[in-house]
């Protein structure tokens, strides 16, 4: 599996640290209450198929990336900056 | 028909014509007291001892593919009760117990071979961690024993005592533990099940479930609806994407683990050796094949197959800890998906709908687990309450902190 860097290129899949669903950017509001903090910390949607998720280039540039991806081919479908995700979110 | 030494001289001499197949291959029923949706090991081993043990007279196991085709047919064979935290511990130990009277049980022989397990300890920390471990264990009534290096060495000798990162100190080792031909507990629950009334219905898959009011009559299968007053899952691996129909979401990621069998070979592996400080771990199969395999590959998967990253790693544990095995070539590897749950710890417990239970959140420890999750899991469909040494393994834990995490590293699945 190859993915490929927003800054650096395509790059071996060894380089990038996973750290699990792109839902995690979305931190929830401190006081939001414990129901909205145990999903948030707790359950996932954990598609068969396309998901996003958070990979951090700890081999590389330490640039924290939102892979698109195919959980049933390992196809990698498109990358983008956390950062660009996160205001493209808000 | 009870297979026993007599029938096989019996078969023999009659050409082997009377054996006959072992279950039947029923036609789905409008409705069932309940219905078990998957035909692997959990969920063959909860249909048997709800008929055997808690007597219910109308029970079906859903199958979308055949039984046995899942993980508990890509696994490693190992068991073992060497967990150290009160929620896990007495439930392993139930389970090998399970384990040691299993082919009486269902008159179906499993192959199951107390041929000990050791966990290689390399520093004076870990032998403290293991201590304690082993302690644990004892005051939950296994077995457990300290090794020192002379001991280990006595019976792998050829094991790399020297390594300048990992030199082996000694090791914590459970006699009772061992290994079971996997396929066969799928077959022998199977048959088991069957022969007292449990349909098995294989090419079913379940695509829906009928909720209504909040409460669950049955699911919608591939071959029409079947009604059911109580619906167990047991398709860890696939939990996701099971509950999602229930618009359920889980504190659990699916994970691709990898395994690897050698070509065959004399005798060498007497028992199961893990070495956990570099994620490896060995044993030798009756047909003469290494079975071995590692960590997880370390992102959310639904494919069967895992990356080469990971086969290095693998391949870089077995040669630091046992060099020759780099003589030895690789025959087969393949990849099963687990369900890795926030602590690490499965779910046995009933969902917010009523009528509908779950099980599942097995990481990459469910094989060894088979017996004690059926029980346990047919207890609770049965009685509605959960069994004793199962009470930990609830949904709630995590909303409430009360999590079962034997490493203490936190809610991220693919660490545990």
């Amino acid at each position: 599996m190859r993915i490929e860097c927003p800054i650096c290129g395509s790059r071996e899949r060894r380089e990038f640290y996973y750290q699990g669903a792109d839902g995690m950017i979305a931190r929830p509001d401190p006081d939001a209450g414990g129901e909205v903090w145990h999903a948030y910390l707790h359950l996932r949607d954990n598609p068969a198929g396309e998901t996003r998720d958070l990979w951090y280039h700890e081999g590389g540039c330490g640039a924290w990336i939102v892979v698109t991806r195919n959980t049933v081919t390992h196809e990698v479908l498109g990358t983008r900056l956390a950062s660009d995700a996160r205001e493209a979110a808000s | 028909m009870r297979y026993s030494g007599f029938r096989i001289i019996k078969e023999a001499l009659t050409g082997h014509r009377g054996w006959g197949p072992a279950w039947r291959e029923p036609e789905p029923k409008a409705h069932y007291d309940i219905i078990v949706i998957g035909g692997g090991g959990h969920g063959l081993a909860t249909a048997h001892y709800l008929a055997s043990v808690y007597q219910q007279k109308s029970v079906a196991v859903l199958e979308k593919g055949w039984i046995g085709g899942g993980n508990v047919g890509r696994n490693t064979t190992i068991i073992r009760s060497n967990y150290l935290l009160d929620g896990n511990e007495p439930f392993y130990e139930f389970s090998l117990k399970l384990w040691e009277g299993l082919e009486q049980d269902l008159n179906y022989n499993a192959m199951v071979s107390q041929r000990g397990i050791i966990n290689l300890i390399h520093s004076d920390a870990q032998r403290d961690a293991f201590t304690r471990r082993g302690n644990a264990m004892i005051l939950n009534g296994a077995d457990a024993e300290l090794l020192d290096e002379a001991a280990v060495r006595r019976e792998y000798p050829y094991l790399n005592f020297r390594d300048a990162r990992f030199p082996i100190k000694g090791g914590l080792a459970q006699r009772r533990g061992g290994t079971v031909r996997h396929d066969a507990v799928a077959w022998g629950f199977a048959r088991a099940a069957d022969s007292r009334g449990v349909d098995i219905i294989q090419n079913c898959e379940v695509t829906g479930f009928r909720i209504q009011d909040g409460t669950c009559t049955g699911v919608e299968t591939s071959r029409g609806f079947i009604g059911a007053t109580k619906v167990g899952c047991a398709v860890a691996g696939s939990s996701g994407r099971l509950m999602a129909h229930a618009d359920m979401r889980l504190p659990i990621e699916s994970h691709v683990l990898q395994a690897f069998v050698s070509e065959g070979l004399k005798p060498i592996l007497p028992g199961v050796i893990t070495f956990g400080a570099g994620h490896f771990y060995v044993s030798q199969s009756d047909k003469g094949g290494l079975v071995f395999g590692g960590d997880i590959d370390g992102y959310n998967s639904y494919a069967q197959r895992g990356n080469l990253p990971v086969v290095e790693d693998v391949c870089e544990g077995g040669m630091a800890i046992m060099p020759m095995i780099g003589r030895a070539r690789l025959l087969r590897m393949w990849g099963g998906i687990m369900d890795m749950s926030m602590d690490g710890s499965p779910i046995i417990d009933r969902t917010h709908i009523d009528g509908l239970y779950f099980n599942g959140g097995w990481c990459y420890g469910g094989f060894k687990a088979t017996p004690a999750s059926g029980y346990t899991f047919a207890h609770l469909l049965a009685t509605d309450t959960p069994h004793h040494v199962a009470t930990a393994y609830r949904f709630d834990r995590f909303r409430t902190g009360h999590m079962i995490d034997e490493k203490g590293v936190g809610n991220q699945p693919n660490l545990h």
